[in-house]
């Protein structure tokens, strides 16, 4: 079969289970409907929080960006994961003990105040729009190169499928299609992960693969990676060339983001018991990590391949997948000597008399992971499997991201601020409308994305790790934080981070460089110094102000343990 | 409910929550360094070692997947530790089904 008509197969079928689950999960009630009744498994929530998480730039783009990058591509790799440390020990059995809806919920209900709430609905919407406009992109791309359909009938279909399980299920019928959908990415990423293990270093497991010895030259993977990197004029795949202040504030940031980030948040409290949620956290990060510790080993083996497929090769010879990713746009070759051959090689590259020789390759980190199995001559069925998975990975993610909005409008606007009176049936279906429209505003950014989407996603992470975070944290774990300090402090952090990123991204790219960025802090790592921004207006100012009510006392009290002690 | 017991409830939520910190500085510290020092701040002095008969300079395998392996293990060891302290407290949560 054809690699067409295998994609059609294995997506149809997939996307049919998707559909199943959804009208056997239909919300009958807003408990249902924001967190799943709070009766789901914690290790089916482990499940559904890293497909969750897991999104088209953990499946699609990571790999490709590590492979392009080296070292330099760890700080993905930590940030990521080391972010849901700080969930499981700072935030999640916590918030599961104080019982919220949503993540705004927490805030206006811990700081006692309407401003604190619409402050976090606000940020909230936004970090999730940003974050949505680029599944629904990865969507189109899987459906336009694999099933050959244009890109907005892709996004279209994505939308319909989206709209029919979030709408009709809410959190719950979410929660059980992306079990599904972690199953299905997993599956599609080791699968190609192992056979390329298999057949580069002779180990099945992609993990010590990666450590291990190349067949061909009978040298360990990565000396040969590094070697053919200094021949062709790259830097060093295993050291990098990122500032380690950069690395740094990069990682924290990431880390910072991910542990603020809503649409993880409100996972936790879909599970019965704090106990639950503690675990559930650590069941999370083994099904995410299963994934994130693949990535290094893909893009190793990528990497490899790529460069002995391409490199001093004729262009006229190219196999299959080179023309048809070039029809994309997303290869470029341009014969700068006439040799006929395609050089592709770094900065540094020299001719043996000390020339320098020009790049000829151009090629989007973004078709690493697509190509590769193509790449390395895996049968049909595995490719179309990655296709599957990527459109798994970007639909779980997605639907996490409308619930947010849709939770966001119905609950804390609606509910909680300008509509008080309403009753039950009239906040479902109010929830179920606003996630309708949510679907349709993603779609609209997946057909018509700005052209920034890459810039804007280090703005969700920075703004999540300036705002929420500390809030949260400080929320948690200072009796004496109170509605002023936590207000200004949020204000604070985000309009320093979103000045700073909007000031190199927007204003004056060209001054994006190292020489120019205060403390050499890149803006995907300013979110950190907003955090500490935050933290320090958040601290000075509720010392300044009253203390707050003896009921909130209380219900930090409360929060802090399972249950009572003499209970 | 009396004042004596009042006050016992005090201190042994003063206690746990003094426990609960403590685990938690403990597990931090080890994130830390598990992240962070080994794999950025000393990565260079580190790939100046090998893992013995791998390709793995040390600092590079800390970074892309050592400090992935410690995330997880962390997570767990403060579970075990948190559902003890809850035993010890007598603060578990009851079944509410």
């Amino acid at each position: 079969m054809s690699v067409q008509t295998w994609t059609f197969v294995l997506v149809g079928f997939s996307f049919a289970l998707y559909i199943g689950i959804a009208i056997w999960s239909r919300a009958s009630s807003t408990k249902e409907f924001y967190i799943a009744g709070g009766g789901v498994s914690p290790l089916a929530n482990g499940m559904a929080t890293a497909a969750d998480w897991m999104s088209a730039a953990s499946f699609i783009s990571m790999a490709g960006l590590i492979s392009f990058r080296g070292y330099d591509g760890s700080v993905y790799l930590m940030g990521w994961t080391g972010g849901y440390v700080l969930l499981a020990l700072l935030l999640a059995p916590y918030l599961r003990k104080f019982g919220a809806y949503t993540v705004p919920d927490f805030v206006g209900d811990r700081y006692y105040s309407q401003t604190a709430r619409i402050v976090a609905v606000v940020c909230a919407i936004f970090i999730s729009f940003t974050y949505v406009a680029g599944q629904m992109r990865g969507v189109g791309i899987v459906f336009g190169r694999f099933l050959e359909v244009p890109i907005e009938t892709g996004v279209l279909i994505g939308m319909c499928i989206v709209f029919f399980y979030a709408v009709l299920g809410g959190m719950k019928g979410i929660t059980y299609t992306q079990v599904a959908q972690y199953c299905v990415l997993i599956f599609a990423y080791l699968v190609p992960a192992i056979f390329l293990s298999l057949m580069i270093t002779g180990n099945p497991i992609p993990q010590i693969g990666l450590g291990g010895i190349d067949q061909e030259s009978g040298m360990f993977l990565l000396d040969r990676l590094n070697g053919l990197h200094s021949e062709l004029g790259f830097a060093s795949y295993t050291s990098g060339e990122k500032s380690t202040t950069d690395i740094f504030f990069i990682t924290a940031a990431l880390m910072a983001g991910t542990a603020g980030l809503p649409h993880v948040i409100i996972r936790f409290y879909t599970v019965p018991k704090v106990k639950d949620a503690r675990i559930s956290v650590g069941w999370a990060l083994l099904f995410i990590a299963i994934l994130y510790t693949t990535a290094p080993a893909i893009a190793v083996f990528a990497r490899t391949n790529l460069l002995n497929t391409v490199s001093e090769q004729s262009y006229s010879e190219m196999p299959e997948w080179f023309t048809t990713w070039e029809s994309t746009g997303l290869i470029s070759f341009q014969d700068h000597n006439q040799d006929g051959l395609i050089q592709f090689v770094g900065p540094e590259a020299q001719t043996a008399n000390g020339n320098p020789i020009a790049n000829e390759l151009t090629i989007d980190p973004d078709i690493m992971v697509l190509a590769n199995p193509e790449i390395s001559g895996l049968p049909n069925w595995v490719i179309a499997l990655v296709a599957a998975g990527a459109l798994a990975a970007a639909l779980s993610t997605a639907a996490g991201l409308l619930m947010v909005v849709s939770s966001a409008v119905s609950h804390d606007l609606l509910k909680k601020s300008l509509l008080p009176e309403i009753t039950e049936r009239g906040e479902l279906i109010a929830a179920r409308v606003s996630a309708g429209l949510a679907v349709g505003v993603a779609g609209y950014l997946g057909i018509n994305p700005p052209g920034f989407v890459a810039e804007v996603v280090a703005f969700a992470f920075g703004l999540a790790a300036a705002s929420f975070f500390p809030a949260i944290i400080l929320g948690i774990f200072s009796k004496r934080m109170n509605r002023y300090g936590a207000v200004s402090g949020m204000i604070a952090g985000i309009t320093f981070t979103a000045g700073y990123i909007i000031y190199f991204k927007f204003i004056n790219p060209s001054l994006n460089t190292q020489d120019h960025w205060w403390f050499g802090i890149s803006p995907e790592g300013i979110g950190t110094l907003g955090m500490l921004l935050n933290l320090i207006v958040a601290t000075t100012i509720s010392q300044l102000t009253p203390a707050p009510p003896e009921r909130v006392v209380a219900l930090i009290d409360h929060m802090r343990m399972p249950s009572s002690p003499g209970e | 409910m009396t004042q004596h017991s009042i006050d016992k409830i005090t201190i042994q939520r003063a206690q746990y929550w003094r426990k609960n910190i403590q685990y938690l500085l403990a597990l931090l510290l080890v994130w830390f360094i598990g992240s962070y020092l080994t794999g950025i701040v000393f990565v260079d002095v580190l790939n100046q070692f090998r893992i013995p008969g791998t390709g793995f300079p040390l600092g590079f395998w800390f970074a892309q997947q050592g400090s992935i392996y410690i995330f997880v293990i962390l997570i767990f060891v403060y579970v075990f530790l948190m559902n003890n302290l809850d035993k010890e407290f007598g603060v578990l949560e009851v079944d509410e089904s």
